[in-house]
């Protein structure tokens, strides 16, 4: 045996001579039995759900590491949180090293399944959905890490957020593949993080596609690093159904993928038609602020060599049917607010926009769309932009799907 | 043989001075297995809980946590030849053994609070080698044994209220999970009530009013409190100034998971009593993660215009997912939210 085949060896010896399986059918008690479940897991743990539909009156939370909690497969094991009376997410994560898989959640009055502060988090084979299609009414996010590092959001699916379906807040190193989000307000939202890959993605009949955005006044600020590649961003057609004051609640009805602030975000290899307001928009952030460490310019932005269909035909953010009058009729696929100083900075911004054409809306500063004094290129910019590298994981927590 | 002992012991009340009761026991605090009833613990003298035992001190908080109109009757148990350590502004430097003991109870009649007390559960938090453990006990219907709950229970509790009508409040207690959601800093459980600035008022004794700090060190409970001490205001004093009153409540029901080390440190809202930048205190600042919650408003406070901040929207609440706290409450707080508004009225709206 070669050291390594032993080393290993020794790991699932390890790992198999102490790790439980929890067993927990489906029944009456479920809250009970399941939390006790989750309470009396031991590191290394599986918390197993049996098939069927567990009812559930208040949330959920695990708080050990290294456990994983399963079902029989999504759709088969089903959590229901419709009579949830307390607590503001379906299953809170808060155990370092924890696996959700092969399950739905549904209902849940706030949050579905939210981790926060955890490192190596990973959602694999979840459904996540609100069962009466898009409503106001219905929780933020669907999955939700947040100030979490390594997360893996594997095969995952969610249906009708009032936020985002997918939602990676002031996280670090993040990938996001093989997943779908559809019905939501937005259907993948990297806010404020560093070094994440979404990939290899649906997202559609959102109000928006895929979001990347940095927001003032949080913890962790400054996101960058983040590749938005092989995804198909299409038809994103459900009117924003956000209740207002949230900032999903200004993306445009239509909006495929939608950069906000952030630098080194590279947007390629992806398909991107059918979302009527625009393919892929670049803009600073617009609301005030007083916090001087913030930048609300989007900066080191690529878009590239996507298969851009028709977009962009009756935009629906504010002023649109003027702006687009002012393009021709509709917007160019790629659309840039123009902005590059504010009032604590600016400087030179650094874009290429390789696709195109390019709707530069050169705005006398974020958000004026009245100040806008359209103007329309081929492409924008000038390539040289390094890619951030690709994410990897620890070897330990990104194992192929079985 | 020891239950001759305590049937002597039972024959000989009134005709002799009752022996003192058994000590707390310590042990039966720091063994791993949390005892399946609270008795075991020996905290208190009678089997009803209203008795504390030896070196086990009642204590009240300036501006507690608000719960469904609960009644809270809080103790510190302190391990023989130990004291508390002085701190601030966080909570008191407890040593290991030191145990928070805190009874939920409801009266019949909440404008006859103390009468027809019927006790819900006694929440612990014991300071073990390792760190802090939350347990929570539930009273039986004959309150006289309190059983260890650890995955939650949802209890019906029918009182009538403050302006004399039914009300039924759907009565939750946490799982072990939950406590610690509420009593985290920086991922790790502890307690957050016993704070020097919070203990400092006064506590009647057997008849006698004296400041709990100065007692504590007079009997060697505390040790390192300096001459002058901070102090939280008490909400619901109308003598005290409106944004003191304010900002306490908001630190005593907000503050324990909006601060920069809490369960909600995410949002940026930081509402404990140290956080001086008005925008992550939440004035003019717009939500990050709150969802419907935000009831169509722009910002969490809005100086000057309660109805325009989504912080007294979301205490005004019922309903999971817009409802802060999200623990810990069914019911809105009345008398907080009129506190709030008067509160956020009283600030100057922006130029």
């Amino acid at each position: 045996m070669t050291p390594r085949f032993i080393a290993l060896a020794l790991a699932l010896c390890a790992s198999t001579a102490q790790a439980r399986t929890l067993e927990v059918p489906v029944g009456a008690g479920a809250q009970e039995r399941v939390q006790t479940a989750l309470l009396d897991a031991k590191p290394g743990d599986v918390v197993a759900l049996g098939a069927g539909r567990f009812e559930f009156t208040d949330g959920l939370s695990l708080d050990v590491a290294r456990v994983t909690v399963t079902g029989a497969g999504e759709g088969k094991t089903i959590l229901s949180f419709a009579g949830q009376k307390g607590s503001g997410e379906g299953l809170l994560i808060t155990g370092n090293g924890d696996t959700v898989r092969d399950l739905t959640v549904q209902d849940t009055k706030g949050d579905g399944v939210k981790s926060k502060g955890v490192d190596r988090i990973s959602f694999i084979g979840l459904t996540v959905e609100w069962t009466a299609g898009p409503k106001e009414t219905n929780g933020a996010y669907g999955v939700y890490p947040v100030a979490s590092t390594n997360v893996l959001i594997d095969h995952v699916t969610v249906r009708g957020a009032s936020d985002a379906g997918i939602y990676v807040g002031q996280s670090k190193t993040i990938i996001v593949r093989n997943s779908r989000a559809e019905f939501n307000v937005a259907g993948i939202e990297i806010e404020n993080s560093m070094n994440a890959d979404v990939h290899d993605n649906v997202a559609t009949h959102n109000a928006g596609g895929i979001l990347v955005f940095d927001l003032p006044g949080l913890p962790q600020m400054g996101g960058h690093s983040t590749r938005v590649f092989h995804n198909q961003v299409v038809d994103n057609d459900t009117p924003n159904f956000a209740r207002k004051g949230n900032i999903v609640g200004n993306v445009p009805t239509g909006t495929g993928v939608m950069l906000m602030a952030n630098r080194d975000v590279h947007v390629f290899d992806n398909t991107i038609s059918g979302n009527q307001t625009s393919a892929v928009m670049v803009i600073a952030y617009s609301l005030s602020f007083d916090d001087k460490a913030y930048n609300p310019l989007p900066r080191d932005i690529v878009v590239r060599d996507n298969r851009i269909g028709r977009n962009g035909w009756a935009p629906t953010l504010p002023g649109g049917q003027s702006l687009a009058g002012a393009f021709g009729g509709s917007l160019p696929p790629v659309i840039w607010d123009g902005v590059t100083s504010y009032a604590g900075g600016g400087g030179p911004v650094s874009l290429w926009f390789k696709d195109g054409p390019v709707g530069n809306l050169n705005l006398a500063r974020a958000g004026d769309t009245a100040s806008a004094k359209p103007a329309v290129t081929a492409t924008l910019g000038s390539a040289g932009l390094a890619e951030p590298a690709p994410v990897t994981l620890p070897p330990d927590q990104d194992k192929p799907a079985t | 043989m020891r239950r001759l002992a305590g049937l002597l012991a039972v024959l000989s009340l009134g005709a002799a001075p009752a022996p003192n009761p058994p000590p707390v026991d310590l042990q039966a605090l720091l063994v791993d297995a949390p005892a399946p009833t609270l008795d075991a613990y020996r905290l208190f003298s009678d089997p009803g809980a209203r008795k504390p035992n030896a070196r086990v001190t009642p204590y009240a908080l300036n501006t507690p946590l608000f719960s469904d109109y609960a009644e809270k009757s809080r103790f510190l148990f302190l391990p023989p030849g130990t004291r508390a350590r002085y701190t601030a502004p966080g909570v008191l430097d407890l040593p290991v053994g030191a145990t928070l003991v805190k009874t939920f109870a409801y009266p019949a009649d909440l404008r006859r609070p103390g009468e027809r007390l019927r006790l819900i559960e006694t929440r612990l938090l014991i300071h073990r080698p390792e760190g802090w453990r939350a347990l929570a006990y539930v009273w039986n219907a004959e309150q006289t044994e309190a059983v260890l709950k650890r995955a939650g229970a949802r209890l019906p509790v029918n009182i009538i209220d403050g302006a004399g009508r039914p009300l039924a409040i759907d009565y939750a207690v946490p799982n072990a999970n939950q406590c610690k959601q509420c009593h985290s800093l920086s991922g790790e459980l502890v307690p957050i009530g016993p704070k020097a600035r919070n203990l400092n008022g006064d506590y009647t004794y057997e008849g006698r009013r004296e400041n709990q700090l100065a007692r504590w060190t007079r009997l060697g409970l505390l040790e390192g409190a300096p001459q002058v001490l901070p102090r939280t205001a008490v909400w619901n004093n109308p003598r005290e100034p409106l944004a003191d009153r304010g900002r306490a409540y908001l630190d005593g029901n907000c503050g324990h998971c909006h601060n920069p080390q809490g369960m909600a440190s995410n949002t940026g809202l930081f509402l404990d009593l140290e956080e001086q930048r008005p925008s992550a205190r939440g004035i003019g600042k717009h939500p990050v993660a709150a969802g419907r919650g935000s009831g169509d408003l722009a910002v969490d406070i809005a100086p000057g215009n309660p109805d325009a901040s989504i912080l007294l929207y979301r205490m005004k609440s019922r309903e999971p997912g817009v409802m802060m706290p999200e623990l810990g409450r069914s019911l809105p707080h009345a008398e907080g939210v009129a506190l709030i508004a008067d509160y956020l009225k009283s600030l100057d709206p922006p130029r």
